[in-house]
């Protein structure tokens, strides 16, 4: 047998007490054929296509998860930033876009739909503007669409005036969804960077320059990390590395098998393989608990960011060996209402916004899945957006804010959302003002590390 | 997809007739045994088996229940995935 038994019996593990999974295969849909003045047309025409493109996306991966024995968690689709094919319709608002759009995504059988989406990282259309307008109602309306709004990029800088209007809606669309914990914000995501390619929700969409139809795999294992760290032996930080590594290795070449043969199957290009380490509510299933096995104490507590660097290094390192299609966020997610062991830390004391913050200078998203009381102002969610977005234009990466203001709670309370999207505390917020600041608009200048030509 | 050859796993209590019910069904399916281990592993009965099925279109899903069914039945636990998981997770 060219396969070794115990080679065989660590992937089983892996699956079986590890929760390793392919957390999702996402079908990137070019909607730009579809525009059309009368939006009624535009939305049977977008419903048509995805139809016709995703009618065997969950048939298909539900054979390749039996083939291979390895669960895929969730199907969804991205489309073009409707913003943009929507663009030329004569009409109001684009609610009727998001509801034809989860209409498709209920008839396709998937998870979620992502692509109610804005680049406005240096200014605004009448379509884009249309549209962030159009978010609060569309996120109360349906129940699978999922919305992103690009505000920054290294090389445009900052666009305050959609930062400080973000807020407003963050909060808006909190309030529709108030009867629901504001469940609708944790389908929105504020975004700097933001890429084209990304597999993961809230956050995907089908990117300028992508092809036609294409399929991109998320892959997840922080189980897998977790209990390969705390295997070892008395280890210094360089084994922990090595070992991170060679774990990210293993899932990522899993990852890829199965997302080329998905798109073999469905005639699908095959886009990119996304290796985050993405915690769910699962016992150990968890980042904070590898940090916390790397010797921290609790997660939050001084050494936190240097921790979390190691691991959002040797995860990219495994990645980059294993596949030469690695794109879209890859790194460590650190969203804590899906993370047993960060909900905890936050209980106990030792992790805050303050240090949330610090960490997404290391690791491969932002702020995510956040809770803050519900009386927290427009301006101080913008000024949190803002204080996110800079650290993605200077350091050149992807960073984002998913931030929920539930209505009616305060700080300690326990917010549930169920499922993958799991139990939200209520954190702090600083309460001195930053409505001046916010108030001033206009745009913070893209920063000297934009002039590489 | 390369080949058509599974990888099927019994993980369990050792007993008499697992080999014997396994193969059972595994023949019933026109699937061949290319190649077969067992060892013990943390006190649990640990079977490997490589299968070969030939022809293209292999009624997975309809081996797979048979597979299981018969688990149940030994008290075992059986999966069956294709090999090609394995090559690509440790092999470059």
């Amino acid at each position: 047998m060219l396969i070794h038994p115990e080679e065989i019996l660590e992937t089983i593990n892996m699956v079986t007490n590890e929760h390793l999974d392919i957390r999702t295969v996402t079908m990137g849909i070019n909607l730009r054929g579809c525009s059309h003045p009368d939006i009624k047309i535009f939305n049977e025409n977008i419903y048509t296509r995805i139809q016709r493109c995703a009618e065997n996306l969950v048939k298909t991966t539900e054979d390749i998860q039996n083939l291979y024995g390895i669960p895929i968690i969730n199907k969804r689709i991205s489309v073009t930033p409707i913003a943009i094919v929507a663009e030329s319709c004569h009409a109001d608002d684009y609610c009727s876009v998001a509801e034809t759009l989860d209409r498709a995504a209920q008839e396709a059988g998937i998870d979620f739909i992502g692509g109610f989406s804005a680049l406005v990282q240096k200014g605004m259309t009448p379509g884009d503007l249309k549209l962030i307008n159009s978010i609060p109602q569309a996120l109360a309306t349906t129940k699978k669409v999922c919305s992103s709004i690009n505000v920054a990029t290294t090389k445009a800088g900052i666009n305050m005036d959609a930062v400080a209007m973000m807020g407003h809606i963050i909060k808006r669309t909190a309030e529709l969804t108030g009867d629901r914990a504001g469940i609708g914000c944790a389908k929105l995501v504020v975004f700097a960077n933001a890429p084209d390619d990304n597999p993961f929700m809230a956050g995907a969409f089908h990117g300028i320059g992508e092809p036609d139809c294409v399929i991109n795999v998320g892959v997840s294992g922080p189980g897998v990390v977790n209990s390969a760290v705390r295997a070892l032996q008395n280890p210094n930080l360089g084994d922990i590395s090595e070992c991170i590594k060679k774990t990210a290795f293993k899932i990522t070449r899993m990852g890829e098998m199965v997302g080329k043969e998905v798109a073999r199957r469905l005639n699908a290009q095959f886009g990119v393989l996304d290796l985050s380490l993405a915690p769910t509510p699962a016992v150990g299933d968890s980042v904070a608990a590898i940090l916390e096995a790397m010797g921290l104490e609790s997660c939050g507590t001084h050494g936190t960011t240097a921790a979390l660097a190691l691991l959002n290094d040797a995860v990219k390192k495994g990645g980059a060996m294993a596949s030469s299609s690695v794109g879209g966020l890859s790194g460590a997610f650190i969203p804590v209402s899906e993370d047993q062991d960060m909900i905890r830390a936050v209980q106990r004391g030792s992790l805050s916004l303050d240090k949330l913050e610090a960490m997404t200078c290391v690791c491969s998203v932002g702020l995510d899945m956040i809770a803050v009381p519900g009386d927290t102002s427009p301006a101080t969610i913008s000024a949190i957006i803002a204080d996110e977005m800079a650290i993605g234009m200077i350091n050149k990466k992807t960073t984002a804010v998913r931030i929920i203001p539930a209505p009616g709670t305060k700080v300690g309370d326990m917010i549930e959302f169920g499922g993958l999207l799991g139990t939200a505390p209520v954190m702090p917020v600083h309460n001195f003002s930053s409505e001046v600041f916010i108030g001033r608009g206009g745009k913070i200048p893209a920063p000297i590390q934009a002039l590489t030509n | 997809m390369s080949s058509s050859r599974f990888v099927i796993t019994v993980i369990g209590l050792d007993r008499v007739g697992i080999v014997a019910g396994i193969s059972r069904v595994m023949a019933e399916h026109s699937a061949n045994i290319a190649d077969i281990r067992q060892t013990i592993m943390n006190d649990l009965f640990t079977m490997i088996m490589l299968a070969e099925v030939k022809g293209e279109n292999v009624d997975l899903s309809a081996f797979q229940e048979a597979m299981s069914a018969i688990g149940k039945e030994l008290g075992v636990q059986v999966i069956v995935q294709h090999e090609d998981v394995f090559r690509f997770m440790h092999r470059i």
